[in-house]
């Protein structure tokens, strides 16, 4: 399995059944290609809908009805629109219950950096900073290392996205968690050992006593 | 009653060099196009745009940028439009990134009469810098202040000759905001009915806000 495949997949299980769920542009869209069949998330997209479907057949585009990235979706049955005012109103208002965002660090504290490299890349934040601030629970799913170098930080060293709200991590050698003592690692891929995810993860990972292997 | 509905080439005459304009859309999905392309005819430049980001290259926002003709952008998101980010990196454009959530309700504070909102969002970021931090009942909040700009551009799916606006599916997006916070404001009509046609609970936009009607495309 493809390392995306991985993360979104162990990604979908976290997802409970009556959900509400923003999934960001990138890897975190493909978790919704694996939810179990009994499990009903009501996906959000900040561009101002509920209930985001897969993409449509080819030959069946709606211009009229497309994702946070510009592109054509379809709607759940009982899907609705709204302005952008109220999409971020129930982003902050605490009404999403999970986000899933890629990013380009993360660090102990739960501090993530993931909307610019200053002199270099400057996309903007888009949604992301509120998606932080707003969601109950923020899912970070991305690659472990970065050509090579870590991702996962004592500190970041690119600019905030936001200040202490990432959560959870997922990536293709484990699942950990933030907590006020540091990152627990509390379920590794099949196949890596401890070693080899702290010789590429900065701080030290915190081993939970009840460590699992990841399971997709 | 008055007529609202003029020409695409009358409504841009009405535009000065250094204009503030908000646009909707969001990756050109709900921006009126037709209205765009007849700004490129024009000799205006120095515009300041409000969006929500800087769209592709050729199309949308993103054609004004091609042609020189933003001074500044302020929207959440540029990350899709190349030009964009070398008109920024060699100074030919300024860009104010703001994040979503707050663009959109800092323009809807602009129309609302409010005098700014207080919100979580960016705390402890670059977005917090030079603004002020209130604490209420212990939590900290970033004062945003509200925003205006002298002109809207609005894309409506199905408008009356009031100016009533009914918009379609993720088009609506930050259309009905900007509609509240703009001096004058025009809609590009892709259906335009006749007054009564509208039910009065389906409407979005209501007629007040809206200044002039250009007819569109049909979809």
């Amino acid at each position: 399995m493809n390392p995306k495949e991985l993360i979104a997949r162990r990604v979908a299980r976290e997802l409970k059944d009556g959900d509400v769920v923003n999934l960001g542009i990138g890897l975190p869209t493909m978790v919704s290609n694996f939810l179990p069949d009994d499990v009903d998330i009501t996906f959000q997209s900040e561009n101002g809908m509920l209930n985001l479907g897969p993409a449509p057949l080819e030959g069946e585009e709606d211009w009229d009805l497309t994702n946070a990235g510009g592109k054509p979706v379809t709607m759940g049955l009982g899907g609705v629109c709204f302005d952008s005012a109220t999409s971020f109103g129930i982003i902050r208002g605490g009404h999403v219950d999970a986000t899933v965002l890629g990013s380009l660090q993360v660090d102990e504290e739960g501090n993530i950096a993931n909307w610019i490299i200053p002199g270099k890349m400057v996309p903007g934040m888009g949604g992301a900073m509120d998606l932080l601030v707003g969601a109950k629970k923020v899912i970070v799913a991305m690659t472990h290392t970065s050509a090579g170098r870590a991702k996962i930080l004592k500190k970041c060293s690119l600019p905030f996205t936001a200040v202490k709200e990432v959560n959870m991590i997922v990536t293709e050698m484990g699942v950990m968690h933030i907590t006020d003592n540091g990152i627990e690692l509390i379920e590794l891929a099949p196949g890596v050992t401890v070693e080899e995810i702290q010789a590429v993860t900065e701080p030290t990972l915190i081993i939970s006593e009840n460590l699992k292997t990841m399971e997709v | 009653m008055k007529n609202k509905v003029i020409s695409k080439t009358d409504f841009v005459a009405k535009i000065h060099n250094g204009a503030s304009i908000m646009i909707g859309g969001f990756m050109n999905i709900g921006t009126p196009e037709g209205i765009i392309d007849a700004m490129l005819k024009t000799d205006v430049k120095d515009l300041t745009i409000i969006c929500n980001d800087a769209g592709l290259p050729g199309v949308g926002v993103g054609k004004l940028i091609d042609a020189g003709k933003v001074k500044k952008l302020i929207a959440s998101h540029i990350g899709l439009n190349p030009t964009a980010g070398e008109k920024m990196t060699n100074g030919e454009m300024e860009v104010e990134l703001i994040p979503q959530g707050t663009l959109a309700e800092r323009i809807r504070s602009g129309g609302a009469g409010l005098g700014g909102f207080l919100t979580p969002t960016g705390l402890g970021t670059l977005v917090q810098e030079g603004k002020q931090v209130i604490n209420i009942d212990g939590r900290d909040y970033l004062l945003e202040k509200p925003l205006k700009a002298d002109f809207a551009f609005l894309l409506g799916h199905v408008v009356d000759k009031k100016g009533n606006v009914v918009y379609n599916k993720t088009t609506r997006n930050f259309n009905p905001l900007m509609a509240t916070a703009c001096e004058t404001v025009v809609v590009e009509a892709r259906t335009l009915v006749e007054v009564g046609a509208l039910d009065p609970d389906h409407v979005i936009t209501q007629h007040i806000f809206v200044d002039y009607i250009v007819e569109g495309d049909k979809l």
